[in-house]
């Protein structure tokens, strides 16, 4: 193990200098095995993996040998628990306590057959990784491994190198975009911010991944804290910002954990707070809870929530950007897109521009999810099909059963069927498709899934969500899940499909916030491709799926009501 | 008496009881300055030392940050989090995020239902079980997935959640089916 050093940093030389020296550390020992302790693993007892592992090594005397770790998340949540030997290019899957002799074994002999999981597949070889290119392969909680794995230098580029103009046009020419779902362009946001004036400025993490179905923020928070904490240490420069908040849900303890840790280790090494790296810029991170309220995802609410009241947007202009906390500019971004910013700085505007497409640069982490094989995180360039996104990365629909619809963008995306499958996944063309980029939730349906029922399910959601402060969001979604559920029961009429429809119009053009306009979406994507299934419920009382009664029986409730 | 224990003494004459749990809670205002904008860290320090948040403290939190007691409960309210009733002994968090749903957790939830006569928000007669619904744990990668007493367990069965209810309520002899 790699003892923790609480050594002041203050020029990049010292930087490199502690970064060789943990890099000689690690190259001491001649192997190392990384169990993932993310939340997927733990909960099938990575945790026991690891000491079962880390006992195995102590009792054969290897520990000056082999480097035994917790690790950050492969992807696959599916085989989970994951364990890794990178220098022998191994990948196990569905680890037990009860196999560590055969993994330790085999790090001299030969790979444990029955538990090796195939990592040169498409699930693997077709991603491409720049938010997620430690592949777990690093202590998440550990300085000292993110140091060695050349963390901080792009924060002391920024610093040293970089004026905070330069830095803001770096991000600009990368073109990348608010990777929280609007896809609004990151380095403009980031311009005004800094073209504000004002005596104090702050910059907050949008860490409060409400999406259903979504889990890339957790995971990156998880495994990169000090990445994202980095990234927003060089949006604070480039904004003239010292103070920031991390907004993170209540609902994910283990990321609050590593955030609130890896704060206190940047501190102790002078990499966060007064005086950073010996310069005459500050930075203070504080962490904020959620505490289950999926309105506070929306940049207005979540401020709100950070000033101690209740989660309830307001209307924009103006904007946080001019008058956000405590009325003073405030930019707020996603996590995945503060993660972004480390390797834009590191390896320069123009080479994150040359990932993705024309408008849609870099590349986009995704929950897949749902009925498909390979569950788990992936990230992929922008541009990529949906296709092969499901088919090559995901692996298909398993238990011979059939792909329906793939939905996208949570409870304000839309599901899309198999014609459109061709589409690439950028911010447009799933616009164009009736969806949203969204977070990056992708949970694929197949044949045994009710589309009604699934707009029931996101209007049941949002329904419940609705913060009520405006009434087409409050009342509508309300009444448009008495509707649905109307016709999950087989009392629709074709009129009211009519007053479905144009009801879904009202909501999204008048409600007040991303929640309200959102919340037809799921309703008219799948009236827009699945309105069989619809007119099935109102017509045909039955449902083709077997959700809302068995597959060839009336869904309508029997009139000799008990 | 030293000074700082006699300070404390006079801080706790201020709680709601004498429980000693209410130190941290001041420990929290205290490390934001009393500042009201830390009502919701506030609420979360009451409820994770005691549970669930009752009128005592919610009136508590109101004098302490000095808010009016209408927005300490409108606060506490609006957020899903905060739990006004007490849990039973027990917790079960059934995930309803969309990957479980596709999954079938409400069909897990409605097992439960028929088994144990508990519906979402419910606690068992006996104290012993409290049944709750998650928007979305973020563990969609092994749906369905539930919390039980704090550990995240996924690609729940009905046989899985069914023992663990079971071994719960037979904790004890007086196993009184609920409801």
């Amino acid at each position: 193990m790699i003892n923790q050093t609480d050594q002041q940093i203050s020029s990049s030389d010292e930087l490199a200098a502690l970064a060789a020296e943990y890099q000689a550390k690690q190259a001491q020992y001649e192997n190392s095995i990384f169990v993932c302790m993310g939340t997927a693993c733990q909960s099938v007892q990575s945790g026991g993996v690891l000491q079962s592992l880390q006992a195995e090594v102590k009792s054969r005397a290897l520990e000056d040998k082999c480097r035994v770790s917790p690790g950050g998340c492969q992807g696959n949540c599916a085989s989970a628990p994951l364990v890794s030997l990178p220098q022998r290019d191994l990948l196990y899957q569905l680890a037990q306590p009860s196999d560590v002799s055969a993994i330790v074994d085999s790090l001299q002999g030969e790979p444990v057959a029955r538990l090796l999981c195939d990592n040169k597949s498409d699930f693997f070889v077709r991603q491409n990784r720049v938010v997620t290119n430690h592949r777990g392969l690093l202590n998440p909680e550990s300085i000292d491994d993110y140091i060695a794995a050349g963390g901080f230098v792009a924060l002391l580029k920024a610093l040293f190198e970089y004026s905070p103009e330069a830095v803001v046009e770096q991000v600009q020419k990368s073109g990348l975009r608010g990777r929280g779902g609007a896809g609004y362009p990151t380095g403009l946001k980031w311009s005004t911010v800094a073209k504000a004036r004002a005596d104090q400025k702050y910059v907050v993490c949008n860490a409060d991944e409400g999406d259903p179905g979504a889990f890339m923020n957790r995971s990156v928070l998880e495994d990169y804290p000090f990445r994202v904490l980095e990234g927003m240490a060089i949006a604070a420069y480039a904004v003239g910002a010292t103070k920031g908040y991390v907004y993170v849900r209540a609902e994910y303890p283990l990321a609050v954990e590593r955030v609130k840790k890896a704060i206190r280790s940047a501190e102790k090494h002078g990499l966060l707070g007064n005086k950073i790296a010996s310069s005459s810029f500050d930075f203070h991170v504080e962490i904020r809870l959620g505490a289950g309220a999926f309105v506070c995802g929306e940049e207005t609410a979540l401020i709100s929530s950070i000033e101690g009241g209740k989660g309830l947007p307001c209307p924009r202009p103006p904007y946080p950007a001019e008058s956000g906390l405590w009325g003073k500019p405030t930019l707020i971004n996603n996590v995945e897109t503060f993660a972004n910013i480390v390797p834009i700085v590191t390896n320069g505007a123009d080479w994150y521009a040359a990932i993705g497409t024309p408008k849609s640069k870099g590349t986009k982490t995704f929950a897949l999810s749902g009925r498909i094989k390979n569950t788990g995180l992936v990230e992929v360039p922008l541009g990529t099909t949906l296709r092969e996104m499901i088919f090559d990365i995901g692996g298909g629909v398993p238990d011979g059963h059939k792909f329906k619809a793939v939905q996208t963008g949570g409870p304000a995306g839309g599901c899309i069927p198999e014609e459109h499958l061709d589409a690439t996944i950028d911010y447009e063309s799933l616009l164009a498709l009736g969806s949203f980029m969204g977070s990056g939730g992708m949970i694929v349906m197949d044949d045994s899934s009710c589309m009604v029922d699934v707009a029931k399910f996101f209007m049941q959601f949002c329904a419940a969500e609705s913060c009520g402060k405006c009434i087409p969001c409050r009342v509508g979604t309300a009444h448009m899940h008495d509707m649905l559920e109307r016709i999950t029961l087989g009392e629709g009429t074709m009129d009211e499909l009519g007053q479905l429809e144009s009801l879904c119009d009202v909501v999204q053009f008048t409600s007040l916030c991303g929640l309200g306009q959102g919340a037809p979406n799921p309703v008219l994507s799948t009236l827009r491709f699945f309105k069989n299934e619809y007119l099935a419920h109102i017509v045909g009382h039955t449902c083709p799926a077997g959700v809302c009664a068995p597959v060839g029986q009336d869904i309508r409730r029997p009139k000799c009501a008990l | 008496m030293t000074a700082r224990a006699a300070a404390k003494q006079k801080q706790i004459g201020k709680f709601p009881s004498d429980d000693k749990r209410w130190l941290i809670v001041a420990a929290v205002m205290r490390k934001y300055g009393s500042a009201q904008s830390a009502l919701i860290e506030t609420l979360h320090a009451v409820q994770s030392s005691f549970g669930y948040l009752d009128d005592s403290s919610l009136a508590f939190v109101a004098r302490s940050l000095r808010l009016p007691l209408s927005k300490v409960y409108g606060v506490a309210t609006f957020y899903s989090h905060f739990r006004l009733k007490p849990q039973g002994k027990h917790t079960c968090v059934v995930c309803m995020g969309t990957a479980c749903y596709i999954k079938g957790s409400a069909k897990l939830l409605q097992k439960v239902d028929r088994k144990y006569g508990l519906k979402v928000g419910d606690t068992s007669a006996d104290n012993k079980l409290s049944l709750l619904e998650a928007r979305c744990l973020g563990a969609c990668g092994i749906a369905p997935a539930g919390i039980f007493d704090g550990t995240v367990l996924g690609n729940l069965s009905d046989d899985l959640v069914e023992s663990k209810l079971d071994s719960w309520i037979a904790e004890s002899e007086s196993v009184s089916q609920t409801k």
